[in-house]
């Protein structure tokens, strides 16, 4: 195994960083040692300004699964029988293995101009409204990868809270939104947080979402890294590009896993 | 009480709506690939399977789904070999550089495909591998090893540590006691671990579409026909790539569950 994973992985990352010190001389890759790649790719405006958009969509991204996902996590925690929890959470780990590519198609059809959704809205007397190539279906485009992953880990660490706890807040009479936010969100952190990370890592190196409903304008990291590769042969700037993104992934790990087990090292 | 049950129903109603929204595009997709329209609208055009018929018909989508299969039937075959290696050794020894060990065997789902795959690129195109369907094949492995790893290990993790020792006691040898006591325990995992590899694999289009080069798998065709033209046949090789993808995953939940009510029996 180890053998493997070297050779193919760890190899292809380290080379990555070697990379992006080379130099393109009349489109052919020449080895060198060159700061160039990093200084131009840093001091482009429209670099900076995208890692900062890509940072952004990835956060609200994390952000609206989470709030969407709560309630359904709760409610297949504590208000489903466990026959029918069990084939819910059978079936939400089912999209995660099939076809992001075609799942985040199908939502063209849903949302263009003469789309399903704004037939029916016109049907009411709306619209149409122009649900693609924006932030909004991008956004739809992020859900659809990491909603039920993100419903799954919560659900996880709620499932798992210490009935206990909230039996003693009710006869303590805490009422129950309170006991929501004060005793079993906190019991449950760990997995919330997880998923909100997940649920970032996901978005941020996503390129089929903003590309396809984004409509990649204005691009994401993903898509400029993409771009340099695709069209043209800037392989080291696309290196510097990716290796920006994987710091950044790691930091925003690390960053998670401090807030999640950190505080209070109270174990599992 | 009677604002207990509301809860309750409201909650219900909330995760029915919810699971309508995760699987609203796999619908979507089914539904219109039999529209004889162009453009899916609302009123449907009526049944049709013509653009079952143009995905059949195209050569290029042939080809890309002969070579999905290949690539899917042999990393998940390779994968599932090195996860159980892996993961028999994690369960049996302890060893210097362990975490470092695991780290190498988890860590390649956590980093985004796209780099996975440039970084693939880059470096295969160095020692000049690049463009080869095996090559697919050496990246999917590194990529679906850690599903299989997990699961695998999960099952050990389930088996009475023991059990192995009572093998050895009884003049088992090493080998035998890996072919007659482990191998027939983790079966179930095995089982479950080719299937979820061959689903990942089957639709894995980033890393297929750096390294791939003109040896096309199906989901890479997919991407490109997306970026080209919005044309229905889309829906109707994405609903046959549900399908297949959808009936491995099952497999692979089923095959976990069918031995579980012995193991508590026996």
């Amino acid at each position: 195994m180890p053998v493997w994973q070297i050779l193919f992985f760890v190899a292809a990352m380290a080379f990555l960083v070697v990379m992006s010190f080379w130099s393109v001389k009349s489109f052919r890759l020449t080895p060198d040692f060159t700061f160039a790649n990093w200084i131009k790719m840093y001091g482009a405006g429209y670099f900076q300004d995208t890692y900062l958009r890509t940072v952004l969509y990835a956060s609200l991204a994390a952000a609206v699964s989470s709030a969407i996902a709560f309630p359904c996590a709760f409610g297949l925690a504590f208000r489903v029988s466990p026959n029918v929890r069990r084939l819910i959470v059978f079936m939400l780990m089912t999209p995660y293995f099939t076809s992001y590519l075609v799942r985040s198609y199908s939502w063209k059809i849903v949302l263009t101009e003469n789309g399903v959704l704004n037939t029916l809205f016109g049907w009411i007397g709306l619209g149409p409204f122009d649900m693609t190539s924006n932030l909004f279906a991008t956004m739809v485009g992020y859900l659809t990868l990491i909603l039920p992953i993100v419903i799954l880990l919560q659900y996880f660490s709620l499932v798992n809270v210490d009935r206990n706890l909230i039996e003693a807040a009710h006869n303590l009479r805490c009422g129950r939104l309170r006991t929501v936010f004060v005793i079993i969100v906190p019991a449950a952190k760990i997995g919330i947080i997880l998923a909100a990370t997940f649920a970032f890592i996901l978005s941020f190196g996503d390129f089929v979402s903003p590309s396809f409903l984004g409509g990649s304008k204005p691009p994401t990291l993903s898509i400029l890294m993409v771009d340099s590769v695709k069209s043209g042969s800037q392989w080291p700037r696309a290196a510097v590009v990716a290796l920006t993104m994987v710091f950044t992934l790691l930091v925003v790990a690390f960053a998670a896993l401090t807030l999640a087990y950190g505080s209070g090292k109270r174990g599992r | 009480m009677i604002l207990d049950r509301t809860i309750t129903l409201a909650l219900r109603f909330y995760v029915a709506l919810v699971l309508l929204l995760v699987f609203a595009p796999i619908l979507t997709s089914f539904v219109y690939s039999f529209d004889a329209n162009r453009y899916a609208a609302i009123p449907w055009g009526g049944f049709s399977t013509k653009w079952y018929a143009a995905a059949f018909a195209d050569p290029d989508v042939a080809k890309g789904f002969r070579n999905t299969v290949i690539v899917a039937l042999s990393s998940s075959t390779i994968a599932t070999v090195i996860g159980f290696a892996t993961a028999y050794t994690d369960y049996r020894y302890r060893f210097f550089g362990k975490n470092l060990y695991l780290a190498l065997a988890l860590l390649p789902p956590t980093i985004p495909v796209i780099i996975l795959g440039l970084a693939m690129l880059v470096f295969l195109a160095q020692v000049g591998l690049s463009g080869e369907l095996y090559t697919v094949v050496f990246c999917h492995v590194v990529y679906c090893i850690p599903f299989a790893m997990a699961l695998i290990r999960l099952r050990l993790s389930q088996m009475d540590p023991d059990l192995e020792a009572a093998a050895w006691n009884l003049g088992a040898g090493q080998w035998r006691t890996l072919r007659e006591v482990i191998l027939p325990f983790t079966f179930p995992a095995i089982l479950s671990a080719l299937f979820l590899t061959m689903a990942v694999s089957f639709d894995e289009y980033a890393i297929a579409w750096f390294v791939s080069g003109f040896n096309e798998t199906l989901p890479v065709r997919i991407l490109v026909l997306l970026q080209r033209e919005v044309s229905p046949k889309v829906n109707a090789i994405g609903s046959i790539v549900f399908m297949i993808s959808m009936t491995l995953v099952m497999l692979a939940q089923i095959a976990l569950m069918v031995r579980k009510p012995r193991r508590q029996a026996g």
